[in-house]
C-alpha cells in the first residue's frame, strides 16, 4: 500500500491537565482534501494547529511523506496555511505579501515577481497588485491570503476556518474557488470548519470531530448517510429522532409509535424488547402516502417555514415532532398549520443510533 | 438653556486657556526686557551665541538619540514577547516599567553611582565614555514608562500572535518578524514614544547633574542661576522644543501610510 502523504499518529494534545486531542489518527492521502469538521472546543483546530508547528504534541507524531516533523518549527515545516483572521500584513502591498514567503526563502527577485502575477492571476485579481490590505474586501483579503500561502509551493496547504468571517454568498463563491484551486494545483489540503454544509460541499473527506477525537471519517456522502455515531448523526444535517422498541430481534422488527417497522440487518446485536434511537432526515420522509414507501405514521402540522425552494413542515406525532421537507411547487400552496397529515417513509432509510 | 450651556463652556475655556497661557506670555515679555526701556530678543541671541548653549544641546540631542534606540531594542522585543508569549506576566512588567514615576530620579542615579563607581566589578563611572553609556541607560529607565505604554499600544492595534504565525509559516525567522512585520506596524507608536523620550531627556537635571555630564538640564540650570533674562528665553525655547515634539506625534500620526496604523 502507498505512504500516506499526511500521517497523523496518535495524536495527544494536553494543556496542563485539560486533555483537548486524544489519539487522533489520520492519513491523508497525496492531493485529497480533507476537512476537520466539529463543534466549537472539539479540538479540530489544535490538531491543525500541531501540524503546522504552533503547537507541540503531547504524545505522537506528525509525518509528512515519511519524514517525522512533529519537533519541527514552522519556519521548517514547508507548509501553507490560511488564517480565520486573513492575518496579511497591513504595512505590505498585496503583492509584497503574497512574496513575502518568496523572499523569505531568497528567491531572485524576477522570479518572485513572476511567481506573484501568476498567484494574482489565479485568485483573479491582477490588478490589486499595489493595493494595501485595509483597501480590500473581506473575500479578496482571503484570496490574497491563499496566493500567499500557496505561492511559495508549500508541501500541504492548511486553512483554519477560512471562510467563517465572510458573509453568506462570499463564503459560497470563495469556498468554490477554493476548491477549484486546490484541484488544479494538486495540493494536499487540510480545512477546518464548523460549518457541515461547506465541509460537506468541497472535501474528499470528512473528520467528524467531537470531545477530542475522531468519531468518524469518511467521504461526504458516507458521513451523511451512514453517520457511525449520535454525535456524527445529530451534528450533521438535520435529523428527526424517534425511541422505538425492538419487537423481534431476529426479523429486526421494531415499533414506532404503534407503527411497526422493518429494520432488517441494522439492529447490531440488539436484543427484543430493546429501545432503540432511530433517525431519519427530513429528505427521507414525505408528506402525505407514496408508493414504494413502506412505513406511515399519523399528526397534526404544527410549524411550516418556507425557505424559498424548499418548504420545511414540521408534523407533532405522539409527544414527538418530526420535520420533513417537500419542494416548493408555485401551484400548490404550502400545508397550513392545524392541518391532520400523515408521513410515510422508507424503513430502509430509517438509521439506528448507537 | 443651550445658550446659557455655551456660555459656562466657553468661560471654562478660557479660564483654562489663561491659566496655561498667561504664565507663558508673562515669561516671554520678561524675557524680551533685557535691552533697558525697550522689548528685544536680546536674551535669545545672548542664548543661541553661547557656546556652551550648543554644545550642552547638541550632547543632549546625541544623548536623546542613543537613549531612544536603546529604549526601542529594549522595549518593542520585550512588548513584543510579553504579547505573545507570556501575556500572564503582563501586569509584572507593566508595574516595572512604572517603577521610574514612582522612584526619584535622585535615587536611581544615587544607585548607580554607588554600583558603577570606578572601584566596582562594572566601572561604567571609570571613563567619560562610560558615563555618558551610563546617562543614557538610566534616561532610557526614565522614559520607559511612556516607550512600554505606547509600543504595547499601538501592538494591542494589531493582531501580533495571528501575524507572527502567518511570517512563520512563510519561513521567517523572529529577526524577519520583528523587523519586516511589528516593528513596521507600530512605527508611529514608536515614534510617539520616541518623541516623549526626546522630550524627557532635553529638560533631565538630575542625572546628567549628578553623573557630571555636559548636558542642557544642568546648562539650564546654570544660567538660569547666573543671569536674569536668559533663564525666561531658555523656558520658552526648552517649552517650544517639548510642543514640538508632540506636534510632530501628532503630524506623523496623521501621515502615517493608513496601512501601518490599521489592522485588518
Amino acid at each position: 500500500m502507498a505512504e500516506p502523504f499526511l500521517s497523523i499518529q496518535q495524536v495527544r494534545k494536553a494543556f496542563g491537565a485539560t486533555t483537548v486531542v486524544q489519539d487522533f489518527n489520520l492519513d491523508v492521502e497525496p492531493g485529497e482534501f480533507v476537512s476537520f469538521l466539529g463543534p466549537s472546543g472539539c479540538g479540530k483546530t489544535t490538531v491543525l494547529r500541531m501540524v503546522a508547528g504552533f503547537e507541540e504534541p503531547s504524545a505522537g507524531k506528525i509525518v509528512v511523506t515519511g519524514k517525522d516533523i512533529t519537533r519541527l518549527k514552522p519556519n521548517q515545516r514547508n507548509v501553507g496555511m490560511v488564517f480565520q483572521a486573513y492575518a496579511l500584513f497591513p504595512n505590505l502591498t498585496v503583492a509584497q505579501n503574497i512574496g513575502f514567503g518568496l523572499k523569505v526563502a531568497g528567491m531572485p527577485k524576477a522570479d518572485a515577481d513572476r511567481r506573484v502575477a501568476e498567484m494574482l492571476d489565479l485568485i483573479k485579481l491582477p490588478q490589486m497588485g499595489d493595493r494595501y490590505p485595509y483597501q480590500l474586501s473581506g473575500g479578496q483579503q482571503q484570496r490574497i491570503a491563499l496566493a500567499r500561502a500557496i505561492a511559495p509551493k508549500p508541501k500541504l496547504l492548511l486553512l483554519d476556518e477560512p471562510l467563517s468571517a465572510l458573509d453568506a454568498k462570499v463564503r459560497v463563491s470563495l469556498r468554490e474557488e477554493i476548491r477549484s484551486i486546490q484541484k488544479k494545483l494538486g495540493i494536499t489540503t487540510v480545512f477546518v470548519t464548523h460549518d457541515q454544509e461547506e465541509a460537506l460541499s468541497i472535501s474528499d473527506r470528512i473528520a467528524v470531530m467531537y470531545g477530542g477525537k475522531a468519531e468518524q471519517v469518511g467521504t461526504p456522502f458516507e458521513i451523511y448517510n451512514r453517520p457511525a455515531t449520535k454525535f456524527v448523526a445529530n451534528f450533521v444535517g438535520t435529523l428527526n429522532v424517534f425511541e422505538g422498541t425492538v419487537t423481534d430481534a431476529a426479523s429486526g422488527k421494531v415499533r414506532v409509535n404503534s407503527q411497526e417497522v422493518s429494520l432488517q440487518g441494522k439492529l447490531n446485536g440488539s436484543k427484543s424488547g430493546d429501545t432503540l434511537s432511530l433517525a431519519l432526515r427530513p429528505e427521507a420522509i414525505s408528506l402525505g402516502r407514496h408508493p414504494g414507501r413502506d412505513a406511515s405514521l399519523s399528526g397534526e402540522i404544527t410549524e411550516v417555514h418556507f425557505l424559498g425552494s424548499v418548504i420545511r413542515v414540521r408534523v407533532g406525532i405522539g409527544g414527538s415532532t418530526v420535520s420533513l421537507d417537500t419542494f416548493n411547487s408555485p401551484a400548490s400552496p404550502p400545508p397550513a398549520v392545524g392541518e391532520k397529515a400523515e408521513i410515510s417513509f422508507s424503513s430502509g432509510d430509517m438509521l439506528v443510533l448507537h | 438653556m443651550k445658550q446659557g450651556s455655551r456660555f459656562w463652556a466657553w468661560l471654562v475655556f478660557g479660564v483654562g486657556t489663561t491659566y496655561f497661557v498667561l504664565p507663558l506670555l508673562a515669561t516671554f515679555e520678561f524675557s524680551l526686557r533685557k535691552r533697558r526701556g525697550e522689548y528685544s530678543f536680546d536674551a535669545y541671541r545672548s542664548v543661541f551665541g553661547d557656546p556652551n548653549f550648543q554644545a550642552t544641546f547638541t550632547y543632549s540631542v546625541v544623548v536623546a538619540i542613543f537613549t531612544i534606540l536603546l529604549g526601542v531594542l529594549l522595549v518593542v522585543p520585550t512588548a513584543y514577547w510579553i504579547r505573545l508569549r507570556l501575556p500572564h506576566l503582563r501586569p509584572v512588567v507593566e508595574f516595572i516599567t512604572l517603577l521610574p514615576l514612582v522612584i526619584p530620579a535622585i535615587v536611581i542615579v544615587f544607585g548607580y553611582i554607588r554600583m558603577f563607581g570606578s572601584n566596582s566589578a562594572l566601572p561604567f563611572l571609570a571613563t567619560a565614555r562610560g558615563a555618558d553609556a551610563l546617562l543614557v541607560i538610566g534616561y532610557a529607565v526614565l522614559a520607559l514608562p511612556y516607550m512600554y505604554r505606547a509600543v504595547d499600544t499601538g501592538l494591542r492595534t494589531i493582531d501580533v500572535r495571528t501575524l507572527t504565525e502567518a511570517a512563520q509559516i512563510l519561513g521567517a525567522g523572529w529577526t524577519t518578524i520583528i523587523a519586516r512585520i511589528i516593528l513596521p506596524n507600530v512605527l508611529i507608536a514608536v515614534l510617539s514614544g520616541a518623541f516623549l523620550s526626546f522630550a524627557i531627556v532635553i529638560g533631565e537635571f538630575t542625572m546628567a547633574s549628578l553623573l557630571n555630564r555636559p548636558a542642557f538640564g544642568p546648562y539650564l540650570q546654570n544660567i538660569g542661576a547666573n543671569t536674569a533674562y536668559e533663564p525666561s528665553a531658555l523656558a520658552l525655547i526648552s517649552f517650544a522644543i517639548t510642543w514640538g515634539c508632540m506636534s510632530l506625534i501628532q503630524i506623523l500620526s496623521r501621515f502615517a501610510p493608513r496601512s501601518a496604523n490599521r489592522p485588518n
